[in-house]
């Protein structure tokens, strides 16, 4: 698999690189959410950027933050009984400041988002070419037709035989994988220069799963669209992302390029997350697990949030832990220095 | 299309039973109702041989199976009868009257309507505010208090009180629209609470399961604006609903409909089988019992292809 820093000749592309390097920065992202009587933090000072055309992968189990952050990107979250902090840079603004207005403009026109459950992530009632449509008019002063037009070629360009004829459908007379497909189609026919991709392929079958992977890496590469990727499934990221963080608790305890983690992970979550991974010389074999579960936001263990978990916790674990820098890497974790962990063969 | 055709057929084929079946249930329990026409219709000191003939000139003597059997053919053929009472046609009967009770029922319906969907709407759309607990609130009071009880109120501040409306009776809308409309406001406003309190139930926990769908999540991020969301995903998801509520609403306001005019005096096919079912004038009981099951089952075959309209998955089943 070859990781490709696209550098098309797309408009959207263009405008966004002579701009700098970073194409959205995410800054202390914190969220928290009130249940009525207290505050709890969901997200702690999340941090990452996303350049230009580039692949992103996020990691963690559920529970970790991981579509919380999207959410948050998008402006997503309810708006009762929810906070948000930090910032948000992405093209020229900080999308935390953006009132409901402004951020609608960025929603479906700049930043694309498919979510996991094709199958209830369209609206039942109204048709694949019609949710479609109302997309491009949301955002182009278009006649129906040009809209109507504009939907047939996305849903072309995201592989679907006669697109014309599946406009016309309901998405109850659509598979998963063809749901999907709409979804994507949705997503990118306003050319975002960003496509948040929760889980898209979590619900469905194997086959499928690598289809539309491959098409989502397809479009990305063609349009020059940034792609960052939420999955729990380590084997998506490593195939299709060029860097990766890992989400533990509400916080990224790990970032930098996927090969260098993969093959040798800093923070022993993401090293326990690769000894997950089913591999072949566990055949028959009980599959190696991280112990316990993901702490509840409400009862966040003081210092390291994975120290509970870990393996190699000692005495220093129970400070609160910093992303300490290697180079292009972070990882939240006091001995990434001297911890040697074992990292997966890919 | 074709899809639509074959669900009108079908439930225009189902018309036939259904009206058999309800029009003789009426007829069997009218049979329970005390009294005898014939010694209403003989009068004051008749011989018993005068009731007798009248009996038989009215078909009274024949065994019950054979009165309803003959009542059904001249139905099918368009006759209702005339009425025992006053011999007037059935058919003439229920045209003077059924505008009267049509205008409550209709107007009382648009009331609730457009009521109990907004109050629902506001309801769905603020969960958990002071203003949702007090919709909510105001439903289930509504749900409970009867309707005749809310008339007599009406009319005791409304009418008699501040002379807003008149108490009683009804006026032709085809020649005096206005006094027609002011002489149904309070019948129909009485009716409609009931419908109000449903209807606003209903949308609200309906749109508060599509509001937290993944869809609409989906909708927003297509960067849609609330109001698109709300008004066009929103009510056309939960229309479906809607509608079949309102299509069952329809009977309670034909029901309602016979306390009501009661209460009011208005000369409708309420109080009409009232009267007649109480003086056993079964050819205008039955008459009016055809038309209404008639109108009732229109209603709903309407509802099912709107629905089936509205929405594919209702069209599937």
């Amino acid at each position: 698999m070859t990781h490709v820093e696209t550098n098309t000749s797309s408009p959207v592309h263009a405008k966004s690189s002579a701009r700098g390097e970073r194409l959205l920065e995410v800054r202390d992202l914190s969220v928290s959410f009130n249940d009525g009587n207290d505050w709890f933090e969901v997200l702690n000072k999340v941090s990452f950027d996303v350049k230009p055309g580039e692949t992103v992968g996020v990691v963690g189990e559920s529970g970790c933050g991981k579509s919380l952050t999207a959410l948050s990107i998008l402006g997503l979250l309810p708006r009762r009984g929810c906070r948000r902090t930090g910032q948000i840079l992405f093209d020229g603004g900080d999308l935390v400041a953006f009132g409901e207005g402004d951020m609608r403009k960025v929603r479906g026109r700049k930043i694309g988002m498919i979510f996991q459950e094709p199958m209830s992530a369209l609206d039942p009632v109204f048709t694949v070419g019609y949710q479609i449509t109302e997309t491009v008019r949301a955002h182009f002063k278009v006649s129906s037709r040009e809209a109507h037009e504009r939907a047939v070629a996305a849903l072309a360009a995201v592989g679907i035989p006669s697109p014309s004829n599946c406009a016309a459908m309901y998405p109850m007379s659509l598979s998963g994988g063809m749901r999907q497909r709409v979804m994507i189609a949705m997503a990118l026919v306003c050319e975002p220069q960003l496509l948040i991709a929760d889980e898209p392929t979590t619900a469905l079958d194997v086959t499928i799963q690598a289809q539309i992977m491959d098409l989502l890496e397809e479009l990305s590469q063609r349009t020059g669209t940034a792609l960052l990727f939420i999955t729990h499934n380590l084997g998506l990221v490593a195939e299709s992302c060029s860097r990766m963080l890992t989400m533990y608790a509400g916080q990224v305890v790990e970032n930098g390029p996927v090969d260098e983690i993969l093959s040798r992970p800093l923070h022993p979550y993401t090293a326990g997350l690769l000894g997950s991974l089913p591999q072949a010389k566990h055949r028959k074999s009980k599959l190696p697990s991280i112990p316990g579960r993901v702490p509840s936001p409400r009862d966040m263990p003081a210092g390291c949030r994975f120290a509970p978990r870990c393996t190699y916790v000692e005495a220093g674990c129970r400070m609160s832990q910093q992303l300490v820098g290697h180079g292009a890497r972070h990882a939240r974790c006091w001995r990434s220095d001297t911890l040697v962990l074992p990292g997966a063969a890919v | 299309m074709g899809k639509i055709l074959r669900l009108v057929g079908r439930r225009l084929w189902q018309l036939l039973p259904i009206i058999v079946f309800a029009t003789f249930v009426v007829f069997s329990l009218l049979q329970l109702v005390p009294g005898d026409p014939a010694v209403v219709l003989a009068g004051d000191y008749a011989s018993e041989q005068r009731i007798a003939e009248i009996r038989q000139l009215y078909g009274l003597d024949q065994p019950f199976l054979v009165q309803y059997g003959v009542w059904l053919l001249h139905a099918l053929e368009g006759n209702l009868g005339r009425s025992l009472l006053t011999s007037e046609s059935v058919s003439q009967l229920i045209l003077y009257r059924l505008p009267n009770t049509l205008l409550i029922a209709v107007y009382a319906l648009v009331i609730a309507g457009l009521v109990g969907v907004a109050l629902g709407v506001a309801a769905a759309t603020r969960v958990g505010t002071r203003l949702d607990a007090f919709i909510t609130g105001l439903a289930s009071l509504g749900v409970a208090l009867p309707s005749f009880w809310l008339a007599m109120i009406l009319v005791a501040t409304l009418s008699l009180g501040l002379h807003w409306f008149p108490t009683t009776g009804a006026a032709p809308l085809l020649t005096d629209p206005w006094s027609a409309i002011m002489h149904a406001t309070l019948p129909a406003v009485a009716l409609a609470v009931g419908v109000i309190a449903e209807l606003a139930r209903q949308v609200r926990s309906a749109l508060i399961e599509v509001l937290n769908s993944q869809y609409i999540r989906t909708l927003r991020a297509k960067g849609l604006s609330s109001g698109a969301v709300l008004w066009k995903h929103g009510l056309r998801n939960i229309s479906v609903t809607l509608l079949t509520l309102l299509g069952l609403q329809v009977n309670r306001l034909f029901s309602g409909a016979v306390v009501i005019e009661a209460v009011f005096a208005i000369p409708g096919v309420g109080s009409l089988v009232a009267t007649s079912a109480l003086n056993k004038d079964f050819p205008v009981v039955q008459g009016v019992v055809l038309v209404l099951v008639v109108i009732v089952i229109l209603i709903n075959l309407v509802v099912d292809v709107l629905n089936a309209l509205l929405d594919p998955r209702a069209a599937e089943a």
